[in-house]
């Protein structure tokens, strides 16, 4: 179990009426990125404030860091970085104020674990005398991540760190994770952008307070391949409402300029073509979005 | 920890100094409501304007109208005739009116018509006047001396009310302001998860605010000596002691609050609302506690200020020390230990 960075068994937490959390068992190895991926209410957030002793669960258990987060959160507190969801620094301290403030957090100085940081902190120091209220939404993520780590961390919780972010400093952003990865850390993210999939080690798709599958994205890809077809339509809302109702068509979901029909294995590209509106039918293989559509509509029947 | 506490106060002088409006309310509210206070509002009457009818003059009459008009608080503003007495007050010439009988000589009667529009002032000039123009041929006359203040001078009563307003204006709203901040800015949540302690965080919110409450505890005494010649007669020892454990007491309320609301707005509106009405109202500040309905007279117990302010009166203006003080201090001291180890307990280290 010690190998093991995260290891969680049935938590649940409810909110109320609201189940936020459904019997959640997950493990994070050592030094992996460990996405966890859903939509805005999947419950994310409040696994996230479980596993950094923020929160109590209602039932299971859990151990961070082969620390148990009820018997034990202080020594977590030691040991984990965190960077909400919500930005999460004070914007009225400069940039290096900010990051002084962190380091002394954990009773250190922010020369103590430079390195960790440096080749982030590289690009902020132009502004190091800014106001941290007056970065960009980039460059306030960076800071956050900075903070998160300037007191070497063994495990960083990273909630959402590329929400409302532009798509450069997303791809700049986990880069950066890539960097810090090497040095053996875990880090468990949570994002609600399918295409991040990719730059995670193993994800776990969340919807609802469930985990809906484990694995690498390769893995979980091949144990959900199924026939896929990409149609184009004359009047793609239209055609949409007819392909839900042919024959052999599990779901059909509109993606951008096509419509992705999940259908059963006996119907066929031509079968699809000849139904009235569509132009253009081609089979292409599920990606991950396709995936977590398709569990999420078996999940509701 | 030791570091990361230094750095916690430093971090909160840094949000202090650097948001110009707390500093405002903080220095500049104590020293605007002592002048305010001190200069412009006032409840001593002064110039009140009185005119004399009377049917006819005699000797007697015009040696009790000079006697009266040499008198500093009244301004005596001529003769009138016995019907032009309403006419006279509605149209605001005069306060009151001195009606002489036209027996006065003989019986020594006379009626003071006073406009009564406002109560305050229309009891203030009959009491003047009552005491200048009253015969001291009665058998028994009492020999009134008031100790104390014997000028009825109003700032001698409010800079204690308002060392109990300020204490809780600065103190608690500003303490429960700034840990609310935190948690609407979403900062407590990463605070939370260092390994810093819960106490730490609190104590820390604290120490810059006691500070500024010591700089306005000074500069009230400082104005209220020099400017408004209060005469800050009693131990010095016992007024700080005293509203130190004040001072405490309302950070503790603050602190208190804050772990009852997720904005601040809402802190504002409880600090501002809850505590500043009944620190006016009910602490005797402005409406004195004997004349409250008997309920209302057991809540004030429960109002800090209304421990507070009246030993603030004891020492400054009655001159007394420790021992005269020592039940409200008591009592103050029971509730600010009482407070602190409620707000701590209640301020999570976790997430509600």
């Amino acid at each position: 179990m010690d190998s093991f960075a995260i290891h969680t068994e049935g938590i649940t937490k409810s909110f109320g009426a609201l189940k936020a959390l459904d019997s959640v068992s997950l493990d994070v190895a050592r030094g992996e990125i460990f996405g966890l991926i859903g939509p805005d209410g999947a419950g994310k957030t409040t696994l996230f404030r479980i596993l950094t002793t923020l929160m109590l669960p209602d039932e299971g258990r859990a151990e961070v860091c082969g620390f148990d987060i009820i018997g034990n959160p202080r020594a977590i507190r030691f040991r984990a970085g965190y960077m909400p969801g919500r930005f999460s620094l004070y914007p009225d301290l400069t940039v290096e104020e900010n990051l002084r403030f962190y380091a002394s957090l954990f009773g250190g100085r922010v020369s103590d674990n430079f390195g960790m940081v440096e080749p982030v902190y590289r690009q902020l120091e132009p502004f190091r005398n800014r106001r941290a209220g007056k970065l960009s939404g980039g460059m306030k993520q960076k800071l956050a991540l900075c903070c998160a780590l300037i007191h070497k961390p063994e495990i960083l919780f990273l909630d959402e760190p590329t929400t409302g972010v532009d798509a450069v400093s997303r791809s700049e952003f986990w880069d950066i994770l890539s960097g810090i990865k090497q040095g053996g850390m875990p880090i468990i993210v949570s994002t609600p952008y399918m295409d991040e999939a990719s730059r995670c080690d193993r994800i776990a798709l969340m919807n609802a307070g469930r985990i809906l599958e484990t694995g690498s994205l390769d893995e979980i890809l091949s144990r959900n391949d199924m026939p896929v077809y990409a149609v184009r339509g004359e009047n793609n809302y239209r055609t949409l409402q007819n392909l839900r109702h042919a024959a052999g068509v599990r779901d059909a979901v509109l993606f951008g300029e096509y419509i992705h029909v999940f259908a059963e294995e006996r119907l066929s590209a031509s079968v699809l073509a000849a139904v009235s509106g569509v132009a253009e039918v081609k089979g292409i293989s599920p990606n991950i979005e396709d995936v977590f559509i398709n569990i999420m509509g078996h999940g509701k029947k | 920890m030791n570091r990361s506490f230094i750095a916690f106060v430093r971090k909160e002088v840094t949000h202090i100094v650097r948001d110009p409006r707390t500093m405002l309310i903080a220095l500049l509210i104590p020293v605007v409501q002592m002048i305010l206070f001190g200069f412009a509002i006032s409840t001593e009457l002064n110039d009140v304007e009185v005119v004399v009818a009377t049917p006819k003059m005699t000797p007697a009459i015009e040696s009790k109208v000079a006697q009266m008009a040499q008198n500093p608080y009244i301004t005596f503003r001529g003769y009138i005739t016995t019907d032009k007495v309403d006419h006279c007050l509605s149209s605001n010439e005069a306060l009151a009116v001195v009606v002489f009988s036209r027996d006065y000589d003989r019986n020594g009667k006379f009626q003071i018509v006073a406009d009564a529009s406002n109560t305050t002032t229309a009891q203030t000039a009959t009491g003047y006047l009552t005491n200048i123009l009253s015969e001291s041929k009665a058998a028994v006359a009492p020999n009134v001396r008031i100790l104390f203040n014997p000028q009825l001078k109003s700032s001698y009563n409010f800079v204690p009310g308002i060392m109990g307003l300020i204490f809780i204006l600065i103190c608690a709203m500003l303490t429960s302001v700034s840990i609310v901040r935190e948690k609407e800015t979403g900062t407590m949540e990463v605070l939370l998860v260092s390994p810093i302690r819960p106490v730490m965080i609190v104590v820390a919110k604290m120490i810059p605010y006691f500070a500024l409450a010591c700089i306005d505890l000074v500069s009230i005494l400082l104005i209220s000596r020099y400017a408004l010649d209060v005469p800050l007669s009693g131990s010095m020892t016992a007024l700080f002691a005293l509203s130190f454990v004040y001072i405490i007491l309302a950070l503790a309320l603050g602190l208190f609050v804050s772990t009852l609301v997720e904005s601040q707005m809402a802190a504002l509106l409880i600090s501002g609302m809850v505590f500043m009405m009944p620190v006016i109202m009910l602490s005797g500040m402005m409406f004195p506690i004997e004349n409250m309905p008997t309920v209302l007279q057991w809540v004030s117990n429960i109002v800090p200020a209304r421990w507070y302010i009246p030993a603030m009166r004891k020492i400054m203006i009655e001159g007394l020390g420790f021992g005269y003080v020592a039940k409200e201090g008591l009592v103050l001291t029971f509730m600010a230990v009482a407070l602190v180890a409620i707000s701590v307990k209640r301020f999570n280290n976790r997430l509600q």
